[in-house]
């Protein structure tokens, strides 16, 4: 491994990091909203790296317009594919997160997971 | 092709379209809807895996009319077809079992959701066992997700709701370590179907071209997998989730949701990577620890819990452990062991929350072990599956726990390094089972009376709640039935793994 290695692909490098970012954010935020935050930076940087799977340098996105029918015209679409499933699948799930944290801050009044469980224990229900 | 190969698909579809359908219906009508559609899916099933024992081979099913490298696929065998058909019993009877707190505990207004999340959650197990598309794979573990999170959150208090937003945080971070390990193994392999992928990665092993890359891909999806199924550190969510939902979902979610990705799990081992390579990476040995680590502190957490309901929780974190054990042997006997304990666990663990239930309603709906003194009288077949549910976690002759821990000791020997960590966490996590599951029962068969300890419950016949009792005694003659006609199931499911690559 080297360093040109690294430079010559540093699109997967910054995806890669942005996924690392997202993931520590969804795991270590206190606040909720940070975490749903963290969540869609590390989904993201899942369709970026496929994005630049799908990419030719060149070509253009797949779909038929002059008549031209050949491979070398257009990029690969399978993985711009995966990456609409992908954003609906993400998008469903932040809902749902955004819906669990609105429940939650009426309840308690504050976005914080740890107080919530703090105070859940003190209650002892 | 014959009808009864349609019939996969069709259970998928079923399923996915009762969910809808019952969001439109009342309560009622959404009952009987979802009982229907579980049982006809049971029978479809059947019939499915009664045509592969009869042909002896497993088939591929095209979705639409694209063929083998772009098109979508289903594959099913003897192992997927008895999975599905058990899976749905189980789901049955654990509705059956937890009907009346059902309507107790769930708003009225409600209670019809409730079984548009358990059809989703049947279909996505479905397509998880049947699939042969991973990035379809993908798709139902979401679809898994978010209605396990439903059937938490559907009983609104401040626990389920604490209990839910952990859940949903475990496994987002758990699907997003999964999609990146998919997304690796395309970029790797080019495909997405399961049986070009493993044609592929046996290209790239003969050139030994890309190590690391797989390797990391491998990593990600085990990982990815094992959060979500709250294998050892990864358990905080569980008792909460298991302890205070209403009692359906705790006997589906402990029973089924996990071991519908420890499915997938074994599927990325047998047909997308092939069992060779995953032995090489050193994957293994990580799942092994883990696995024998949550076989002991899952047990001591259950020791020192006061609340019934949380103690059957972290002795399935436990439970779990023993599967990824199996898994961290490295050989077919050890998933053959991992596959019987799924069956077992799922009978067994659903028979202790739904038994457990009818014995904390004997105490005054209270949870603690003090009231449940002397509940075993009150409510006698609650008492007597409670003591069978134990016993066979236990491991005692006759019951299907005794199986699987046979079936991981034999395993075992067969291994040169792991006999030892091996045998030593079987028998000290059967000796802690045994602490905190006799402790139980000898708590509930204790007179309270002669305890001196005033207890305000009341008697429960047994035809008083019908459906309870009938799903109890089922759960019972289940856990008998794998208990003692283990072979053609241990000779099915061989032949299923056989199949499955």
């Amino acid at each position: 491994m080297n360093v040109a290695n690294l430079l010559s692909n540093y699109e997967e490098a910054v995806a890669m990091l942005l996924f690392g970012i997202g993931f520590a954010n969804l795991l270590l935020q206190k606040n909720l909203i940070k975490k749903i935050i963290g969540l869609n930076i590390m989904d993201t940087a899942v369709y970026l790296f496929l994005a630049l799977k799908g990419y030719i340098e060149g070509h253009k996105a797949p779909i038929v317009t002059d008549g031209v029918q050949s491979v070398d015209a257009y990029i690969n679409p399978i993985p711009s594919g995966l990456v609409l499933t992908g954003i609906v699948v993400s998008v469903s799930v932040t809902a749902l997160m955004l819906s669990l944290t609105i429940r939650l801050y009426r309840r308690y009044h504050t976005l914080n997971l740890d107080e919530i469980s703090t105070r859940l224990k003190k209650e002892g229900q | 092709m014959e009808l009864v190969q349609n019939f996969p698909f069709l259970s998928i579809i079923i399923a996915l379209f009762s969910g809808p359908l019952c969001s439109i219906l009342g309560s009622r009508w959404a009952r009987r809807v979802n009982t229907a559609v579980i049982a006809l899916i049971g029978i479809m099933s059947a019939a499915v895996l009664a045509y592969t024992l009869r042909t002896g081979e497993s088939y591929v099913y095209q979705m639409g009319h694209y063929s083998a490298p772009w098109g979508n696929e289903i594959r099913v065998g003897q192992l997927e077809a008895f999975m599905a058909v058990f899976f749905c019993a189980v789901m049955l009877l654990c509705m059956l079992g937890g009907r009346k707190e059902l309507a107790l505990e769930v708003e009225e207004s409600k209670q019809n959701l409730y079984y548009v999340m358990v059809g989703l959650l049947l279909s996505s197990l479905l397509a998880l066992i049947y699939t042969n598309d991973i990035f379809t794979a993908y798709v139902f573990v979401e679809i898994n997700t978010i209605s396990a999170c439903g059937l938490i959150m559907i009983r609104e208090n401040g626990r389920t709701l604490e209990a839910a937003t952990r859940y949903m945080i475990m496994s987002l971070m758990g699907s997003g370590l999964l999609l990146m390990g998919i997304c690796f193994l395309y970029d790797l392999t080019g495909h997405l179907l399961m049986s070009n992928i493993q044609e592929k990665v046996a290209e790239l092993q003969a050139a030994g071209t890309y190590h690391l890359p797989l390797l990391i891909s491998i990593c990600l999806m085990c990982a990815g997998l094992a959060i979500k199924s709250a294998l050892f550190p990864f358990h905080a969510w569980l008792p909460d989730a298991y302890g205070y939902s209403t009692l359906s979902s705790s006997a589906i979610l402990s029973s089924l949701v996990s071991k519908g990705y420890i499915f997938l799990l074994v599927k990325i081992f047998f047909r997308v990577i092939g069992f060779d390579v995953i032995r090489e990476s050193k994957m293994i040995n990580v799942l092994f620890v883990f696995g024998i680590l949550g076989m002991i502190m899952g047990s001591i957490s259950a020791i020192q819990e006061n609340n019934v309901r949380r103690m059957i929780a972290y002795s399935s974190v436990a439970q779990i452990g023993y599967i990824y054990m199996g898994f961290g042997l490295g050989t077919t006997a050890g998933v053959i062991a991992s596959l019987y304990h799924i069956l077992c666990h799922a009978a067994t663990k659903s028979l202790l929350f739904v038994a457990a239930s009818g014995l904390t309603e004997a105490s005054g709906d209270r949870k603690d072990f003090f009231s449940l003194t002397g509940a075993g009288y009150r409510n006698r077949l609650a008492g007597v599956a409670f003591t069978v549910g134990s016993l066979s976690m236990v491991g005692i002759p006759g019951l299907s726990g005794f199986i699987s821990k046979i079936l991981f000791a034999q395993a075992a020997y067969e291994t040169t390094h792991r006999i030892f960590p091996a045998l030593i966490a079987l028998a000290l996590s059967t000796i802690l089972n045994a602490v905190y599951f006799m402790k139980t029962v000898i708590r509930i068969y204790t007179p309270a009376a002669r305890a001196g300890i005033q207890v305000d419950g009341r008697r429960i016949s047994m035809g008083e709640q019908k459906q309870k009792s009938a799903a109890l005694l089922c759960f019972i003659a289940l856990n008998l039935i794998l208990g003692l006609f283990s072979e053609p199931i241990v000779n099915l499911l061989t032949q299923g793994l056989a199949m499955f690559s």
